[in-house]
């Protein structure tokens, strides 16, 4: 059954490097009417991060484009995080998840996927070659 | 620039600050680099006592510099990270490639 969250907010960026802070505290700073730990925040703050970079680095590449960010809210302190854009897409999903993996060059770690992989909850990759991309993360808040 | 750097020609350190995201890497990168050409730095320290938020793109300047590092034939040692940067680390098993100074190490306990 779908639930329905309690809460949301939408950003919209462009894909420039400088916004990667801002979209990174501006989805912590929506998620903190949770009261997560300083642990949570920073998973939260790590796992945008990680996102949008990606948008950045290889959707838009060397052009601009817009990067969307969907963030909910839900009764069981479930927050899920959705980012897309509208960049080249992923031929190999896959291949592109796994560890180490880069088209990036060698100062990129290829680590970008696992990272949002251990600091979220779920993570969902959904994503059409010269369309663009969708990753979905749920992260639960625990109650202290 | 977030960064400050020291060294003695055989020893780098750099004193990183702040956020270590994409965005703020490629300018760490190059500082530290200038310092380790040449072929004579045989210890890179890298100081994380005042980062406060690092992600992948941390990982891959701190890989980066370990390769050139060891074409030095030298070692790479990183000073007090955060646990949330730590937890980062660990995902890249960078505790395999370098010494990891919990605390920041006493001058005597580095090579």
């Amino acid at each position: 059954m779908m639930q329905k969250s309690v809460n949301q907010t939408k950003i919209t960026l462009l894909s420039r490097s400088v916004n990667e802070g801002y979209a990174r505290v501006a989805v912590a700073a929506f998620a903190a009417q949770f009261d997560p730990t300083v642990e949570e925040l920073g998973d939260i703050k790590t796992a945008v991060s990680e996102a949008v970079t990606n948008c950045i680095v290889h959707a838009y590449g060397n052009t601009i484009g817009p990067i969307y960010i969907t963030v909910d809210l839900f009764e069981d302190k479930r927050v899920r995080i959705k980012i897309r854009d509208k960049g080249c897409g992923i031929e190999n999903v896959a291949k592109a998840m796994e560890p180490l993996y880069t088209t990036g060059g060698a100062e990129r770690s290829g680590l970008g996927f696992s990272v949002m992989q251990s600091f979220t909850d779920s993570l969902r990759v959904r994503s059409t070659p010269g369309k663009g991309t969708t990753v979905t993360m749920e992260k639960v808040i625990k109650t202290r | 620039m977030p960064l400050q750097i020291q060294s003695d020609g055989q020893t780098v350190t750099a004193y990183l600050a702040g956020e270590i995201d994409h965005h703020e890497a490629v300018s760490m990168r190059q500082a530290i680099d200038a310092q380790l050409m040449g072929g004579d730095v045989k210890l890179l320290v890298m100081d994380f006592t005042d980062v406060t938020f690092m992600d992948s793109s941390g990982i891959g300047l701190v890989m980066g510099r370990y390769r050139q590092i060891r074409y030095n034939e030298g070692e790479l040692h990183i000073v007090n990270p955060s646990p949330h940067i730590y937890k980062v680390m660990r995902i890249a098993g960078l505790e395999r490639l370098a010494v990891i100074h919990k605390t920041t190490p006493a001058r005597r306990e580095l090579p």
